[in-house]
């Protein structure tokens, strides 16, 4: 065996260099350095989804039931009122939407998967802030999500959907996508790091996702609901990001709550979860 | 100097104190060991010692810096190996150094070299572009101890290091692990509840029993206190610990235990 003392010697580690003066330059590097490490784990994730992309192809059975079954039946029963638009129109940023809840809400499955390892653990152990960790896992998420996004367009040109091409409107319908991911996959985080056991989280899994989706915009406007059941929809962050992929997806889509407040709560709701997650996450630890 | 050094340490799990007022004190370039059946408090106490868990009272300063008021200093100084697997099976080796490498910082200009050295230092080079997940156990844990180094540590923490490993896979672990000793100088403080490990790499071991040491000094030293000629480092333990097989382990514990033996072996 041939080593040599510089391979691994003591006193090599070092504090990053203090940036010069004070106050503000200090706090942005701090930020600098949040962003780079947020980004360290994201590729982290991106580069476990290019050695095996599988999963992606078997997720996109759910959205095409959806849309092909269940979209063309309502279509012929004409039961849902969805005024000017074709209602597999109306449908299309609806299950786009869903499928970014179902692939973001069991992401919580792989924080257990870690911590039953001792992934969990060495990332913890490194010099990483915990809301990078959080928020680089989050948008990981928003990457599969955007996996999911390709499959609904291709779905929706094939069932004759007018989508919007204009760039602003597709780089609008990323945002939300991965805006939304960030939002219920750190949802999911959250939870696994309280139940801390897989068969646990599947049940509470499986008991969030319904009401979630059901409780939302996605398959009927909201004024078709019962008034209970349309204070519970204008709480889901859900429709909010349904709201505005109807807008910007579609070739003369409409906004019902307007795409300033859509936006805003979705970034509000994220950035609460992920502080809220950056302070549960160590505790998975224990 | 002292490296490492507690002060009445202790960490409570409701009624139950996992570690008890655990005072002690390793040296620069050291091998320390803490020795100790299953549910002795041995894994609480490094996660308190790596900042993972906060201690409940007492004090502990590891490399200069005290584990609660100054965890983002400790973590820049300490390289940690956790007991269960922690290496990435669904990246490459080399995947796995370089987000490491990444996370603490090493400029981009050393990051190659040292994740090429670190590959070298643990006879790695070979399989760097495989997926981890087709590596065999002792590759697997050798590729945790080079993750762990990359940021060059004044200190490592390895929480039973061989664990779930057959026996010559067991020994080329103990040799890098020697060789990380000798020719880097980098202390190293390893639990284990395995004797023939503890006479092979300690320089001195502590007895943990029940959250509480109950025999500290170097291993001929614990053996002569028990006295006699023929004494193993296993009479020792079991001197001071009483018939230590049926305390500790849960079965939460066990059974992920053997999960994670089923798949490094």
């Amino acid at each position: 065996m041939r080593h040599l003392a510089s391979d691994a010697q003591p006193g090599g580690w070092a504090d990053p260099p203090a940036a010069p003066g004070r106050g503000l330059w200090k706090a942005g590097a701090a930020v600098v350095g949040f962003i780079r490490k947020t980004l360290v784990i994201a590729e982290l994730e991106f580069r476990k989804l290019r050695h095996d992309p599988t999963e992606l192809l078997t997720r996109a059975i759910q959205p095409a039931l959806w849309l092909i079954v269940f979209g063309k039946v309502f279509s012929r029963v004409r039961a849902i009122p969805t005024g000017d638009l074709p209602y597999i129109d109306f449908l299309s940023p609806g299950i786009l939407a869903q499928s970014v809840l179902f692939i973001a809400i069991f992401y919580g499955i792989a924080i257990i998967w870690e911590r039953d390892l001792g992934l969990v653990h060495k990332f913890l152990v490194s010099p990483t802030p915990r809301a990078a960790l959080v928020l680089g896992k989050a948008l990981s998420a928003g990457l599969r999500a955007l996996t999911q996004a390709l499959i609904v367009y291709l779905l929706a040109l094939l069932l004759g959907v007018r989508v919007s091409w204009r760039p602003a409107d597709l780089f609008g319908v990323i945002a939300a996508v991965v805006l939304g991911a960030v939002c219920f996959s750190t949802f999911s985080l959250i939870i696994a790091c309280i139940v801390k056991t897989r068969e646990r989280f599947m049940g509470i899994g499986q008991v969030l996702t319904m009401p979630l989706f059901f409780a939302s915009n996605a398959i009927y406007p909201v004024g078709v609901m019962p008034g209970w059941l349309q204070v519970i929809a204008r709480a889901n962050p859900l429709s909010y990001e349904v709201d505005a992929l109807r807008s910007l997806m579609l070739e003369g889509g409409v906004s019902s709550f307007g795409l300033a407040l859509d936006f805003g709560i979705l970034l509000g709701v994220a950035a609460v979860l992920v502080v809220v997650g950056a302070w549960f996450y160590p505790k998975v630890a224990i | 100097m002292a490296i490492l050094r507690t002060e009445d340490l202790t960490r409570a799990f409701g009624p139950i104190l996992a570690v008890d007022r655990l005072t002690l004190s390793v040296e620069p370039g050291e091998v320390f060991g803490l020795l100790g059946p299953n549910g002795a408090g041995k894994t609480t106490t490094i996660k308190m010692l790596t900042t993972l868990l906060p201690p409940t009272s007492g004090r502990a300063e590891v490399a200069g810096f005290d584990v609660r008021r100054q965890q983002a200093r400790v973590r820049r100084r300490i390289g940690y190996v956790p007991q269960l697997i922690s290496a990435d099976g669904a990246l490459t080796g080399y995947e796995n150094l370089l987000i490491f490498a990444k996370l603490y910082d090493i400029p981009r200009a050393e990051r190659e070299g040292r994740i090429r050295r670190a590959l070298g230092f643990m006879q790695l080079e070979d399989s760097a572009d495989r997926l981890v997940k087709q590596y065999s156990g002792g590759m697997i844990r050798r590729l945790e101890i080079a993750q762990s180094i990359l940021h060059r540590p004044e200190i490592l923490f390895m929480d039973e290091p061989t664990v779930g490993l057959d026996p010559g896979a067991r020994r080329i672990v103990w040799e890098h692990i020697r060789a990380l000793r000798d020719n880097a100088g980098t202390t190293i403080f390893l639990t284990t509840h395995l004797m023939e490990e503890a006479d092979e790499l300690c320089g001195r071991v502590a007895i943990m029993h029940l959250g509480r040491i109950v025999a500290l000094g170097s291993p001929s030293e614990l053996k002569q206190a028990v006295g006699g000629e023929a004494v193993t480092l296993d009479d020792v333990f079991i001197h001071f610990t009483g018939n230590a097989l049926d305390s500790g382990g849960t079965f939460r514990e066990t059974s992920r235990e053997r999960r994670t033996a089923r798949r490094l072996g």
